[in-house]
């Protein structure tokens, strides 16, 4: 429900057919202000539009060199193949596919990291692989991330971009909640600090789960976060949304986020929030 | 009824409004139940009912999706979809059966969390997440029935249980046939062929290892009394088993054994 609103919008990022004739490659377009902007340049402002302060969603491999010191990520050593429980026809061949196109393997990458030195837990989402949809494989991944955070007694960072639960794995997707909640209660349990990092898109049964647990929660600035989809609560209330309905700003208005970090400022700021959960002095 | 055991026809019966709710199940199964009401912040919500149950010396907290027959019920009980306030209701209640070493027992019957306005404004990705992360903690045994459909986060919200059945005819999926078909293919009309694709069907879910067991309806799909006790029978029959059998359990062992059965689903 959630996804394809989402998807709709991603259309529109990449949609061929538009009026100006961009060339592939080096340049792109904001989704928002519609001004053609230089992949380069848009590169070293974060991914963030030049002209109108638009967030664009991050690869992986982006926002690791955003977040974390420079060559200090280590992927953890854990793979699971993703299955195809519901034997759908086209199902294998889109993974595939995606992996070759976004050189990813899967929606989330988790390993360990430092910032300035701190070594934390690190689970990336990724929005441009099925949406970030939560499958078995993510929901593993995310789970033997925790539970190594548990082992090393590390901190856990997770950045969320997702639809939610992945259809496509059917009702063995909407158990990954039930996985991964069971496994952010252990390292609560641990005493150890859990910080969720929301970012645009965060929906579902990814808010519904590990995404509104952590100690800390943080969101970018107007990243869409919810539960049911937007289209399916306008279908439901028969009236269109306000703009700012779900939005990051709406929800540290209503209780439910601890504060909106602008992506400039989200490496310093989750390192200040490990440094306040050093236990001794 | 040609088609009588496709996924569909699951489907249909499901959702048949004639078809028993938790409470009808509840009036046989226990010798006593009394609800109590309100989750201590702003409301009673009524899409999830929850109380005190007894069999025998046995107590038991029941938390309990409730859908209404006639309209004017419906209306009442949001259509079996919880608010927000539903869920905490829940969590209140799950954690005075903590405190009191009561079992839990949850029926789940819903189409889902309802998608409104002002569930999102107080939270309803939350309060789910917290109704299942309170769960995770529980140091006595509980017992989730799927008594008709079990439709997504909301209904996985107070599923996660030492012991999950589903009866025999009920469903349990990631989201509605409705939605897999708008979203997979663009065209919600083609609703019988995803509830095909979908496995949500107890032995679907049996075969999964989503579920322990599948508690058996009467063949006849008759819904009167005679059908709610015998099926209430069975329920009552198997909560009896579980409770002999997780007694016997340490608390760490009960959440021990919850967290190796979530973990290991889908792998």
């Amino acid at each position: 429900m959630i996804v394809d609103k989402i998807k709709k919008r991603q259309v529109v990022q990449t949609n061929k057919k538009s009026r100006i004739d961009i060339p592939i490659g080096k340049w792109t377009r904001c989704d928002k202000c519609k001004n053609i902007i230089y992949k380069e340049e848009l590169r070293e402002n974060l991914s963030i539009c030049p002209y109108c302060g638009n967030y664009f969603k991050l690869h992986i491999n982006r926002r690791l060199d955003q977040i974390l010191d420079k060559d200090s990520y280590k992927r953890f050593d854990f793979e699971v193949e993703t299955k195809n429980p519901l034997e759908l026809d086209d199902y294998p061949k889109k993974i595939e596919t995606l992996r070759q196109k976004t050189n990813i393997l899967e929606a989330v990458s988790i390993g360990t990291g430092k910032i300035n030195g701190e070594e934390l837990v690190i689970c990336v989402m990724d929005s441009g692989f099925m949406m970030g949809s939560m499958g078995v494989v993510v929901g593993e991944k995310i789970t033997y991330a925790v539970e190594q955070a548990i082992k090393l007694k590390l901190p856990v960072v997770i950045f969320s971009a997702s639809g939610g639960a992945r259809m496509q794995e059917g009702v063995l997707s909407l158990m990954q909640m039930a996985k991964t909640t069971e496994a952010i209660s252990r390292l609560d349990e641990a005493g150890l600090l859990y910080i969720s990092v929301l970012t645009d898109p965060t929906y579902g049964g990814v808010t519904a789960s590990f995404a509104s647990l952590g100690d800390v929660i943080l969101a970018e600035p107007n990243a869409r976060i919810g539960f049911a989809g937007r289209r399916v609560i306008e279908q439901t209330i028969g009236t269109e949304l306000p703009e700012d309905f779900q939005t990051s700003e709406f929800l540290l208005e209503h209780g439910f986020i601890d504060k909106i970090v602008e992506r400039k400022d989200l490496r310093d700021t989750i390192y200040n929030i490990i440094k306040f959960h050093k236990k001794e002095v | 009824m040609e088609k009588k055991n496709t996924a569909w026809s699951k489907v249909e019966i499901a959702r048949n409004p004639k078809r028993p709710t938790s409470l009808d199940y509840i009036k046989y199964i226990f010798d006593d139940f009394m609800e109590l009401h309100g989750d201590r912040i702003s409301k009673d919500d009524k899409a999830i009912c929850c109380g005190l149950a007894n069999i025998g010396n046995q107590n038991f907290t029941v938390i309990a999706q409730q859908k209404g027959r006639t309209t004017k019920e419906n209306i009442e009980r949001n259509f079996g979809m919880p608010n927000p306030e539903s869920y905490r209701k829940a969590i209140r209640f799950m954690k005075q059966a903590d405190k009191f070493n009561r079992p839990i027992i949850t029926f789940i019957d819903t189409k889902g969390a309802y998608p409104g306005v002002e569930a999102e404004e107080k939270g309803q990705g939350e309060a789910i997440a917290e109704s299942m992360l309170t769960m995770t903690k529980l140091k006595v045994p509980i017992i989730a029935i799927v008594i008709g459909e079990g439709s997504s986060g909301g209904a996985l919200a107070i599923g996660l249980g030492n012991k999950v059945y589903m009866l025999e005819n009920a469903i349990y999926s990631v989201l509605s046939p409705e939605g897999f078909a708008s979203i997979l293919w663009k065209d919600s009309k083609r609703t019988e062929e995803a509830a095909e694709k979908m496995k949500l069907t107890s032995k679907d879910l049996l075969n999964f290892g989503v579920i322990d067991e599948i508690i058996k309806e009467p063949k006849k799909q008759e819904y009167n009394e005679a059908f709610t006790e015998n099926v209430a029978m069975k329920i009552k029959e198997q909560i009896i088993k579980d409770i002999e059998e997780l007694k016997t359990m340490s608390k760490e062992e009960l959440v021990n054994v919850r967290y190796d059965k979530f973990r290991k689903m889908g792998c």
